[in-house]
């Protein structure tokens, strides 16, 4: 098969260059070795690399593909980012929003507002193109790289088959200078919803297709359009089963048509017949150009598990959601981040290997809860039945007067990273009285500090945080050395993370999620909460 | 006791998918039936005659 590119470039970032590998009398073994050059391939070479982990990324194509695709980036996501280094360029790039109005046919149903909470680095939500998120995380690779980080990204590589064996991966990769073959110790795929890999593998992919086409539409205009996020059920202007206009940067819109099942799909991405749907949404006199159009359908789906041996799945390799509430990319980032810490562990001998099993339930656990919401949102925007519609319509003429309607009204639940409750690597909740959003499985959130945020100073390895009471500088634990971190119990910091309770003691994952609290420091339970963290009990 | 129309059920999503499995792979008419139980069932527990007329209303009013 040749080598040809499937799709055109936005930004070519990693044009093909010869490796010494593919003059190699052997094939070379490398510790590490990415499949797919998309956000969340990048993002896994970035955690890896700035772990000082020698990691290869193998990608087909040289550089980042065009069209908008994920545009709405969670606080998650850009704290994941700011850890590695690049949320600052995400939040300086992206358009932030709080609004949203929801209209059913020519009548707005409600508005609501995020109302972001106070004391956060980042915004709930920024809109960014996906081209731009993933050039952020390129440009944040070759930094690292001039400072040392040992990764290395391959365009115009393209693997072709694998061979998984007990101990280690064998790749057979094209390029244009002809086939060669490496070997990796742990192969890691972020090879996107169609995986190659995956089907390489012969691995099941099973779950739910939802019978609907959405054409997307990016255009820019001149028009004044706030920056909010509009939702349409049944639009007046006929221009889809529903409609959805988001702004994006550089002055760009998104709109979205939900356009059925049996259509035509050459038919529908012809100019006149966009433009026909736009200028009824729009009216005669709004003048617009097209910047990029495409026909979506989806499905929700998993892998029934995201570790095969040495073989771990990450992203919509692994899981596929629907596009409503925003959970693809920022869920497959959460993956990296909670993948990232378990590997560096495993590859430096702290952590036996069984800890990898816990990415693969966490994450799977994860990507249950986001498809369960993904899968509602769509029933409620596409319902399937006739009951189904007739409900639906129902909750949004009520939701017009009646308060109580507005919560069932499901436009897409918008992503929040998962707690991982009742899961292996948590010890129990001993905090009595303990605020339950930092409960052991929670991710940490932000807060102000005199300087700068909490988040800043927790990640990369593990802390143990003292809120109002003294922890010490360093504690070794079961081959780590832990970092203590003591901050005053005041503010955003008392509401979040101590509640009543007059002080307490965390211990933080790399990831910044929660493995345990406490009330009091205490010499003992630390290095058990801290075994049970890394797999060891 | 006047009618609440503040949101009041906790994990609305949840709800409303079971509502809404409840009348999976039923026909129109078993789900017309399925309806007139369920609101049967829910008017008894209310059980507040001033309270179901003014529901009647709120729910007349939105068939415009």
């Amino acid at each position: 098969m040749p080598l040809d590119d499937r799709y055109q470039l936005a930004f070519k970032l990693y044009p093909y260059e010869r490796s010494t590998d593919q003059d190699a009398s052997a094939p070379v073994r490398h510790p590490v070795v990415v499949v797919g050059g998309g956000p969340i391939g990048v993002a896994t070479a970035l955690d890896l690399g700035l772990q000082g982990i020698p990691v290869v990324l193998l990608d087909d194509h040289e550089g980042v593909g065009q069209g908008s695709r994920a545009i709405c980036f969670a606080k998650r996501t850009l704290e994941i980012t700011h850890r590695y280094g690049c949320g600052q360029p995400m939040l300086d790039k992206g358009v932030i929003w709080n609004l949203g109005k929801v209209f059913h046919d020519d009548r707005q149903v409600f508005e609501f507002n995020l109302l972001p909470e106070q004391g956060h680095r980042y915004p709930a939500f920024i809109n960014l193109q996906q081209p731009y998120f993933e050039r952020f995380l390129v440009d944040r690779v070759r930094t690292a790289q001039a400072q040392g980080a040992p990764i290395e990204l391959r365009g115009k590589n393209r693997v072709d088959a694998v061979d998984v064996l007990d101990d280690h991966v064998i790749l057979d990769i094209s390029t244009p200078d002809g086939p060669y073959r490496i070997e990796a110790d742990w192969l890691i795929g972020c090879d996107g919803a169609s995986s190659p890999l995956r089907k390489m593998m012969g691995l099941d992919f099973e779950g739910r297709v939802f019978e609907d086409n959405f054409l997307i539409a990016d255009i820019t205009m001149k028009a004044d359009f706030p920056t909010e996020r509009w939702f349409w059920f049944e639009p007046h202007f006929k221009s889809g089963d529903s409609a959805l206009l988001h702004k994006q940067p550089d002055g760009v819109w998104r709109i979205d048509f939900q356009l059925g099942w049996d259509i035509d799909r050459t038919e529908e991405l012809k100019e006149e017949n966009v433009r026909r749907r736009l200028d009824a949404m729009l009216g005669p006199d709004v003048e617009y150009e097209l910047v990029w159009t495409s026909i979506y359908r989806f499905q929700c789906r998993r892998m029934k598990t995201f570790r095969q041996g040495r073989v771990i799945f990450a992203g919509d390799a692994a899981h596929q959601v629907s596009p409503f509430g925003a959970r693809g990319a920022n869920s497959g980032i959460q993956d990296v981040d909670n993948l990232g810490w378990k590997l560096g562990l495993v590859l430096n001998g702290t952590a036996s290997e069984s800890l990898l099993d816990s990415y693969d339930v966490e994450r799977r656990y994860g990507a249950d809860e986001n498809i369960l919401n993904s899968s509602r949102s769509t029933d409620f925007i596409t319902p399937k039945s006739k009951i189904s519609h007739v409900f639906r319509n129902a909750v949004l003429d009520l939701a017009e007067h009646h308060p109580f309607a507005r919560p069932l009204v499901n436009s897409g639940r918008l992503s929040v990273p998962c707690v991982y409750d009742g899961l292996p690597l948590n010890t129990p909740d001993a905090l009595p009285n303990g605020p339950a959003r930092t409960r052991p499985g929670a991710p940490c959130p932000d807060a102000p500090l005199e300087q700068g945020f909490l988040l800043d100073h927790l990640g990369g390895d593990f802390v143990l945080l003292g809120v109002g009471v003294d922890v010490p500088d360093t504690i070794s634990a079961h081959g780590l050395v832990l970092r203590g971190l003591t901050v005053p119990a005041s503010g955003d910091i008392r509401d979040r993370y101590l509640g009543e309770a007059p002080g307490a003691v965390y211990l933080i994952r790399p990831d910044q999620h929660v493995a345990a609290r406490w009330p009091a420091f205490d010499a003992t339970s630390v290095p058990k909460a801290v075994a049970r963290a890394i797999g060891k009990d | 006791m006047a009618l609440n129309t503040a949101p009041n059920i906790p994990d609305p999503d949840g709800f409303y998918a079971e509502l809404l499995n409840a009348h999976d792979g039923l026909s129109d008419d078993d789900s017309i039936a399925l309806n007139a139980r369920l609101l049967l069932i829910l008017a008894n527990h209310i059980g507040d005659r001033a309270v179901l007329t003014e529901a009647l209303a709120a729910a007349s009013k939105g068939d415009t």
